[in-house]
């Protein structure tokens, strides 16, 4: 069983676009990320699989269930830990009330767990949560996204406002929760999170998905990054993009024939040479931009 | 049952606020009337003469010289509009509120489901202004006792009754628009109140205008009715509680289906 799947999930908002036909499978204990600027459709996809919003056409099951109906959602909720990407307590309540609560809604006794996760992330449980700092705000919404030990977490731009070590620290636990056999689904812009811990990416771009696979493949396109000091003809060298130029040095990502590369590069006047597997960065830049179809 | 206790715990002080505030007024109105009944010979033909502001209020119909006719019209009118006030502002903001404070992705990503929300929010909602109405009721009893009157059983039961049935009304009305907010409708929800009193009032001053009473829940709450009819108008508090119900099965209708963003 996969523990999120979609078919041709479309969502309107009125006349604007939410998200138009979005195909996504996640197999259980995967680690997924979910890539894409912000606006392209991924917070929407993620209120579909949760219940919060409604789908306008298309198919949708999380854990073998479908979040539209109530009874299945329920069900659905009680296996997801969820890490919104603005996380909003009630006013007045202190820290450790709102992981209680969070913990009491799902008629479970989560303290031990709580409390390791609290120690873990330096989380202060007796301060009020209208004093918290963005980061640390975050840091009681990820308790309360792990806390029960779901089998499906879901996360939303979950680093914003973390600083580096508490990032480090996060994905540690991510990683314990993944290799214990949680499925992961992250949602972010930041490559270098999904490079770093993925092992399968889509791609999402203006509500559709552009791209999906293991996150090797994704950069194993057949472009290459070719960096080169000195001065070669470039001209009439097809399947260029990307060309950067400096005084005496030329950067450009190349997908046309090697041979003709290796003929111009010949010719020329090179003092330094670097040809290399474009990263995730440039790839993305690449889907985003030049729109090409997955 | 986790979620009713925390949004009783979360309306609490506000609770408290406007318990407190209505009962205050209210202890100083009863406190006054032995004062006043004295005076009251001369005032009340003053009052029975300014026309139809006297309707409006009922004063045509009350002696302000009796304790029933005193406390219909000056508790009546505190209990009645902080009463309303309340009823909407509790009812407007419970589940719209989630929404305007950004607390509702949290709350929905539990394992509860739509109408069990509905139904906590809703029974906050009831409890909180029936825990209103009997501490206000309780401290009116003491404070009658304290200034040696008698206390008219039938009548003054018969106010609170209605000026509960008219909280449920406005709160049950309010709470169904609660549902198809997602910001904050403090103003409509008060707007509503002061709107549904002063329509009382026109329908007090003109007989044409009668048929508001069957519109607005101060119709079947009005003191001066009550006193003379010894009872509450049966057809207006039954079109009040359709109104209640509707709104309510509006909340769940809409709340069930809603888009939480």
């Amino acid at each position: 069983m996969e523990a999120i799947r979609t078919e041709q999930l479309v969502k309107q908002y009125g006349k604007s676009r939410g998200i138009s036909g979005v195909d996504l499978t996640v197999g259980e204990g995967e680690f997924f990320g979910f890539i894409g600027p912000n606006g392209a459709g991924k917070s929407t996809t993620i209120r579909i699989l949760l219940g919060l919003i409604e789908k306008t056409s298309g198919n949708v099951r999380v854990l073998g269930e479908d979040p539209s109906e109530a009874g299945p959602r329920r069900k659905i909720l009680s296996h997801v830990g969820y890490l919104p990407s603005e996380a909003m307590f009630y006013h007045g309540m202190k820290v450790k009330e709102v992981l209680r609560l969070s913990a009491d809604l799902r008629g479970a006794d989560c303290r031990s767990e709580a409390k390791i996760l609290c120690e873990r992330l330096s989380l202060d449980t007796e301060k009020k949560v209208e004093e918290l700092s963005f980061g640390n705000r975050k840091k009681v919404a990820i308790v309360c996204a792990l806390q029960h030990k779901p089998k499906l977490l879901i996360l939303d731009e979950p680093t914003s406002g973390l600083d580096p070590l508490m990032q480090r620290e996060f994905f540690r636990i991510l990683e314990e929760r993944n290799q214990a056999g949680a499925t992961v689904f992250l949602s972010s812009h930041v490559l270098s999170e999904i490079q770093n811990h993925c092992s399968r990416a889509a791609i999402i771009r203006e509500g559709r998905i552009i791209a999906c696979g293991s996150v090797e493949e994704l950069a194993n396109t057949s472009a290459k990054r070719v960096s080169l000091r000195g001065h070669a003809e470039l001209e009439g060298l097809t399947g260029i993009r990307d060309l950067q130029q400096a005084e005496d040095a030329v950067s450009f990502l190349y997908s046309g024939q090697m041979k003709r590369l290796m003929e111009v590069l010949a010719a020329g006047d090179i003092t330094d040479l670097t040809i290399a597997e474009p990263d995730l960065e440039e790839i993305f830049l690449h889907y985003y931009e030049g729109g090409v179809q997955g | 049952m986790r979620l009713l206790k925390h949004e009783m715990r979360q309306g609490l002080i506000s609770l408290a606020i406007w318990t407190g505030s209505i009962a205050f007024l209210m202890v100083i109105c009863i406190i006054l009337f032995p004062e006043m009944k004295g005076q009251m010979e001369d005032v009340s033909d003053v009052f029975a003469s300014m026309g139809s502001f006297t309707a409006a209020f009922g004063m045509d119909r009350l002696s302000f010289g009796t304790l029933t006719g005193f406390y219909a019209i000056e508790c009546g009118n505190i209990l009645g509009l902080g009463g309303a006030f309340y009823a909407a502002l509790t009812g407007i903001t419970a589940l719209a509120k989630e929404e305007k404070e950004h607390t509702a992705e949290f709350l929905l990503a539990h394992p509860i489901t739509r109408t069990g929300i509905v139904s906590a929010k809703l029974a906050s909602v009831l409890l909180q202004i029936t825990a209103m109405n009997v501490l206000i009721l309780a401290i009116s009893l003491v404070s009658i006792l304290f200034i040696d009157e008698e206390i008219p059983w039938k009548e003054l039961l018969l106010f609170h009754l209605a000026y509960y049935l008219l909280q449920i009304e406005i709160g049950g009305i309010c709470f169904g628009i609660s549902a198809f907010l997602r910001r904050g409708g403090l103003g409509i929800g008060l707007g509503l109140a002061c709107l549904l009193y002063f329509l009382n009032l026109i329908a007090n001053i003109s007989e044409s205008a009668e048929f508001l009473k069957y519109i607005t829940p101060f119709g079947y709450a009005d003191g001066a009715d009550i006193v003379t009819e010894e009872a509450l108008n049966g057809p207006m508090v039954a079109v009040g509680m359709c109104l209640a119900i509707i709104g309510i099965a509006a909340a769940y209708w809409k709340y069930g289906r809603k888009d939480i963003q």
